[in-house]
């Protein structure tokens, strides 16, 4: 082991190194370290952040969510009522057809009543005559007993 | 493993020497072919192989920052940036702790320099011990050791530019006046002690770059000489000691060039004191 140059050659490259190193090495690799730092920091604030919004957009969500119950309840509510008032007027619709289609019947009936009635009338008032022919056996004058039995049949 | 032609002492020497360049007695400058030339040389020569491997290692050091550096992002970053920040966080962390957070430009990229480029140049011992040296010899290079860090110039030459700032620091956070009043006042604050005060801090001073220096030095010397040790065993004998001496080494490596660049923090730390203690 001796000393010599060899010394002051080593001192002037380990001044050189520790110059480059000083230039181009140490300035962008700390400020990248520094940035990606901040950066995180902020990272995690937002997240802290945006964890808090999540929160409160959850509370916002649910006070909507009853509000849509509550409305959706509602028209339930009204639907139904709704279905129900269709439902008594069709009932009254028909019932109000019903009387009405009896009613028409109920006069066709009387109006056929009169009219068999008309002609049993009519009918009687022959067959009395006929049977009065064959009781006396002789030619009744029509015209004096029409009269008579007209009387006769109206009392049918 | 010592070849058929050298003893084992011939074989350790070849491989504690390094490959120097300077000038012959006869006066031309050449690489030096034994170690009595090496010693003829005297201080004006240079380790061509320190100087190299030094080089290397720290260029590498620089091109795989440099590189990280240049596609760095604030966003996610890739593998090599995140190797490179784990590295610059621990050298930051290190920093904290120790110097706290005074601002200063130097002691970052100071300690990251010397962090991972003690660490490289020490990461050159687990390279099999023959290997290189095999190469180089084949290229008709005599001598090649390839541990910057297992010559005490290269050590001492970092722990000397320490020392420089430690120097400059101590004057410009204290003031001329008072950092040289302060090598006669300390520890002993009364004047007829100043002759002794003087003389201790002026040892403390000088031990300062040596113990850093020699630190690195001594550990890294030593577990090289175990390698060159293990290696003249039978080289079929060789893997049960060399394997759990690399793996330790492993260690050693990284807490050795951890130790160079707290001492660093440390000295640059008491230069910036300026309050008693």
């Amino acid at each position: 082991m001796t000393i010599n140059l060899t010394m002051l050659g080593q001192l002037i490259s380990f001044v050189m190194f520790v110059l480059f190193c000083m230039k181009f090495v140490w300035p962008p690799l700390t400020q990248a370290m520094r940035e990606r730092q901040k950066a995180l920091a902020e990272g995690l604030e937002k997240a802290v952040l945006a964890e808090k919004q999540l929160e409160s957009a959850n509370d916002a969500a649910a006070v909507e969510l009853e509000a849509a119950k509550k409305q959706a309840a509602e028209l339930i509510a009204q639907a139904r009522q709704r279905a129900n008032q269709i439902v008594e007027d069709a009932k009254g619709q028909a019932t109000e057809e019903a009387d009405r289609i009896k009613l028409g019947a109920q006069s066709e009936i009387d109006q056929e009543v009169n009219r068999a009635r008309e002609s049993l009338r009519a009918r009687v008032g022959e067959l009395a005559i006929q049977g009065a022919e064959r009781i006396l056996e002789s030619s009744v004058d029509q015209a004096r007993h029409q009269e008579m039995l007209n009387k006769l049949a109206a009392q049918l | 493993m010592a070849g058929e032609d050298q003893t084992s002492g011939e074989y350790i020497q070849h491989h504690i020497t390094n490959l120097t360049y300077g000038q012959l007695p006869d006066g031309s400058w050449a690489l030096a072919h034994t170690p009595e030339e090496i010693k003829s040389m005297g201080f004006l020569a240079i380790h061509v192989d320190t100087m190299l491997w030094s080089l290397m290692t720290g260029f590498a050091f620089l091109a795989i920052f440099i590189i990280a550096a240049r596609n760095v992002t604030a966003a996610v970053p890739g593998t090599l940036q995140n190797l490179c920040e784990m590295v610059v966080e621990f050298v930051e962390d290190n920093i904290r702790q120790v110097f706290g957070t005074r601002p200063n430009p130097i002691i970052g990229p100071l300690s990251l320099t010397i962090l991972v480029w003690v660490f490289l140049m020490n990461l050159m011992d687990l390279i099999p011990i023959d290997f290189v040296p095999w190469v180089a010899h084949a290229a008709g290079i005599n001598y090649f050791k390839i541990v910057a860090t297992t010559d005490p110039n290269a050590t001492l030459g970092m722990a000397l530019g320490v020392f420089a700032l430690v120097l400059y620091y101590n004057i410009k956070i204290k003031g001329p006046i008072k950092f040289g009043a302060g090598l006669f006042t300390h520890p002993i604050p009364h004047w007829s002690m100043y002759w002794f005060n003087i003389i201790l801090e002026t040892v403390d001073m000088i031990a300062k770059p040596l113990s850093h220096g020699l630190r690195l030095f001594g550990n890294m010397y030593a577990g090289e000489m175990i390698f060159i040790l293990i290696a003249l065993l039978p080289f079929y004998a060789q893997w049960a000691l060399s394997l759990p001496w690399a793996i330790f080494h492993i260690l050693i490596i990284s807490l050795q060039a951890f130790v160079f660049m707290i001492l660093t923090i440390v000295y640059l730390t008491q230069a910036h004191e300026t309050g008693e203690h």
